[in-house]
């Protein structure tokens, strides 16, 4: 077989850092394979994916030391139009790359910069589209269309160039899971139609496993630690050392004491389960005492909320809901269904249509936004929305200054609300030097300064990895120990499962359902319209014929467990 | 959403299936008539033609109320600027003096600056609906091949298309941010003048880094994707030329060659009624 992309002894610094961002690589690609690189943020492994598609050295220049050879050509020597021809890369935000209006237009991008004459162009546009199930969409406009329809329109993009390899950073970032499993099955279909190079960068595991890799790479502050077959690789424990999440059934094959070893297959799930054993599995599930959620009273309470743009189109057209005090609520459905819209009616953002808006029984419906926003927070998804000074410290004070405190006392907040999220040791760093996860705890710092009764968050743990989620909930969860009201909005499955008391499902402006998250992921024509799927525990639960609800608490508690060695 | 402003507006018009390069065409000779002529009848003919062509482009008003009505105040405010620069300069012009009002110092008023100062007015209303029109109904890509097609560089069209496409998005990012902004108190509409300047740098700032992270994005997209590799590219929305595109150019053309023979027949851009 033929070795497609070759790191012999490479390293590589960003000119804007001191230390080398990849160290000492040596790695080497064959063509035709199926390789995952993982890793959590920071490990290098989308440096990586840039040394492989040309950004570095040609956008992002650094001192580059060793070697990078594609198709036995030193990499520094090929343009990164040449570059484009052999390796084709879907970036991981598709709203983000499109520079085309229409999806048509978009997918010939890249013809059109390789000239190509119009009615051939037309052609292999059409013919790509088809590939990817967008052959229908060709005329629309890239707004109009859903998060995974994005997705298969950029991966047109990058197929009309023919290119050897498909390099995918992040692919199921920004989709909901069904989207994300839609967009993994097209990918193996892809691949083993046309026999290309396949280069997945994720650091979801157990969704990007739902199609077999010949390989997996794990990555941990720049350096490969582990480059095996997937079964390999989830039978010791690179992942965990990686501090990233196995997929749950492995968990659970750890929690259940049963070995997980190479030879039982442990990244095929329909293979792997047959390991488990209903008898001792009983056992061990009735010493799992099951916490039930507690009703508390009622805080924040919708009656008959409708808001419209346009009278013809309601986007909520009537929303009873209530969130009780000291509770996590997520708020899922699909891209449109009016997650955020509903938000911003809550904090004020947005005013109502009609209906009425209750927050601990007083009537909220009509108070200005900065009156509403005292009592409801709102964190909006990209903290770059938000973040308006300098440095850290004055971000957070600066959430106070309509308040009308006395100095004295801004101060104490202050220093109690920096504490709280973990930000004291970094008050004077300049906001910008801050990480994603940083600097989203900073905005969620400059509400929570304020005293809100009830905190949203949009997407809070969107495109973080799991030990950055883990902290990022695990505050969450202590602000709700402490009495503090919470609403979700989240396409992530194990934010529902794990943390949240009462889910609320959004489907064609109203909620279809509220109440017990495991109850909404047991029906399946609910879980359709949420675009939600099962966790791999589901299966283990169906094979072994026992109650999901155990086993669930049980893997979850299992893995806090093994998280709480991180610290 | 809510309002959108020179961001491209689908409609299922004449206007709109012209192709791009007819539009700029007929644009820059439409812009070209109005700006050389003070002539009050031609400028009413082509007055009338712009209002006749909006009407045809099926683009409502409200849709773009917000940049006609920021215009018109700014037209306003140039005519007065005008008068207070120079008070009498109708009287240059038409080299006749009928005075309406002695008004303070040189602060007069006479007819003849009325009249110019209308010209000037009517000058403007012609030309902005004609070029918001040009904006709405001219896709962003399809612009952007026309200025290549009639010679500009593609890579600056195409920075032209890019900015135009990026107008709605940086105008959702602009609303969001300063939504943002008055949920903390700092409200850009209240307060005085100086406040309020100071409450908008507070949205700049946001909005310079969430702007920022998007060029960096696209920018490297379009360069994995082969942008400027060549000299040379070829465009996927460039149609080509039918019969209502001609005509629609032969109509511009013989507007601007009238307007050009009423304005300088007698040797002067003004129209003389004193």
């Amino acid at each position: 077989m033929k070795t497609i992309i070759e790191f012999d002894h490479f390293s590589f610094t960003y000119r804007s850092q001191s230390e080398p961002t990849l160290r000492h690589i040596h790695l080497s690609i064959q063509e035709g394979e199926r390789v995952l690189i993982v890793g959590p943020s920071g490990s290098g492994k989308s440096t990586l994916a840039q040394c492989i598609n040309g950004l570095i050295p040609f956008s992002y220049p650094g001192t580059w030391e060793g070697n990078v050879r594609i198709n036995d050509m030193d990499a520094r020597e090929l343009s990164l139009f040449d570059r484009s021809k052999q390796i084709g890369t879907v970036l991981q935000d598709p709203d983000a790359q499109f520079v085309g209006l229409s999806v048509g237009e978009d997918i010939a991008f890249a013809l059109e910069n390789k000239r190509v004459a119009r009615p051939e162009m037309s052609h292999i546009v059409e013919r790509v589209a088809k590939l990817t199930d967008v052959d229908h969409l060709i005329d629309s406009r890239l707004n109009e269309l859903s998060g995974g329809q994005r997705q298969r329109v950029a991966l047109a993009g990058v197929l009309v160039e023919e290119a050897d390899v498909l390099l995918f950073d992040e692919p199921l970032a920004n989709l909901d899971p069904v989207a994300g499993s839609e967009a993994m099955a097209l990918l193996d279909r892809l691949q083993r139609e046309t026999g290309r190079t396949l280069i997945v960068v994720e650091h979801r595991i157990e969704d990007v496993l739902s199609i077999p890799f010949d390989r997996i790479i794990v990555m941990v502050d720049g350096t490969i630690i582990a480059d095996d077959h997937p079964d390999a690789i989830l039978s010791n424990d690179s992942l965990m050392n990686a501090f990233l999440r196995e997929p749950l059934y492995v968990s659970a094959a750890r929690w259940a004491d049963i070995a997980v070893q190479p030879q039982d297959r442990p990244s095929d799930l329909e293979t792997f389960v047959t390991r488990f054993e209903r008898e001792p599995i009983l056992t061990k599930l009735e010493e799992e005492a099951v916490t039930i959620h507690q009703p508390t009273s009622p805080l924040l309470e919708l009656e008959h909320v409708q808001f419209h743009y346009h009278q013809e189109q309601p986007v909520l057209e009537r929303i009873d809901a209530t969130f009780e005090k000291g509770t996590l609520t997520t708020l899922v459905g699909q891209n449109g269904a009016g997650k955020s819209t509903l938000a911003k009616l809550l904090s004020g953002y947005k005013r109502v249509s009609s209906g009425t808006i209750r927050l601990n029984g007083e009537d909220i419906t009509n108070q200005s936004i900065a009156d509403r926003a005292k009592k409801v927070g709102f964190v909006l998804q990209n903290p770059n929305h938000m973040i308006s000074k300098q440095t850290v410290h004055e971000e957070v004070r600066y959430g106070m200054q309509a308040l009308g405190l006395s100095d004295e006392e801004e101060s104490e907040r202050l220093e109690q609300t920096l504490r709280r999220c973990g930000l004291y040791p970094f008050r004077n760093w300049p906001i910008q030097a801050l990480s994603f996860g940083q600097k989203k705890r900073v905005t969620i710092a400059s509400i929570l300064v304020r005293q809100p009764d009830v905190l949203i968050l949009d997407e809070p743990t969107a495109g973080q990895d799991y030990r950055h989620y883990s902290e990022i909930m695990d505050f969450l969860e202590a602000l709700k120990q402490d009495g503090m009201t919470l609403l979700i909005i989240t396409h992530d499955m194990h934010l529902v499962l794990e943390y949240s008391d009462q889910v609320c499902l959004l489907h064609g402006g109203r909620i279809r359902y509220a109440g017990d998250p495991l109850s909404l992921l047991l029906q399946e024509n609910l879980l359709h319209h949420a675009h939600l799927k099962q966790t791999s525990l589901f299966t283990v639960a169906r094979h072994l014929d026992v109650d999901v609800k155990p086993l669930l608490s049980a893997v979850i508690r299992a893995e806090r467990k093994d998280r709480k060695q991180w610290q | 959403m809510a309002v959108e402003m020179l961001g491209y507006i689908d409609k299922p018009s004449p206007v709109h299936r012209l192709t791009g390069t007819t539009k700029l065409i007929g644009f820059i000779l439409f812009t070209t008539a109005t700006m050389f002529t003070y002539d009050t009848r031609v400028l009413l003919v082509l007055g009338l033609f712009s209002i006749g062509l909006f009407s045809i482009s099926q683009i409502r008003f409200k849709e773009v109320r917000f940049v006609l009505v920021f215009t018109a105040i700014f037209v306003l405010l140039n005519a007065l600027a005008v008068y207070l620069f120079e008070p009498e300069q109708g009287v240059t012009i038409y080299e006749t003096r009928h005075l309406w009002f002695e008004g303070i110092g040189r602060f007069t008023l006479t007819a003849e600056q009325a009249f110019y100062m209308f010209n000037l007015i009517l000058k403007y209303s012609v030309i902005v609906p004609i070029a918001v029109l040009f904006l709405v109904t001219t896709h962003p890509t399809e612009f952007a091949s026309s200025l290549n097609q009639i010679g500009v560089p593609y890579k600056v069209a195409f920075a032209v298309s890019l900015a135009l496409r990026y107008i709605p998005d940086v105008q959702q990012d602009f609303r969001t941010i300063a939504d943002a902004q008055a949920a903390r108190g700092v409200a850009v509409t209240q307060g005085s003048l100086l406040k309020r300047a100071r409450h908008s740098l507070q949205i700049l700032i946001p909005l310079l880094f969430t702007s920022l992270e998007r060029i960096e994005t696209v920018s490297n997209a379009m360069d994995l994707r082969g942008f400027g590799a060549d000299k040379k590219r070829t465009w996927y929305n460039q149609r080509a030329m039918t019969r209502i595109d001609y005509i629609a150019i032969g109509i511009a053309l013989s507007l601007t060659v009238f307007s050009f023979i009423v304005t300088f027949y007698d040797g002067s851009r003004f129209y003389n009624p004193f």
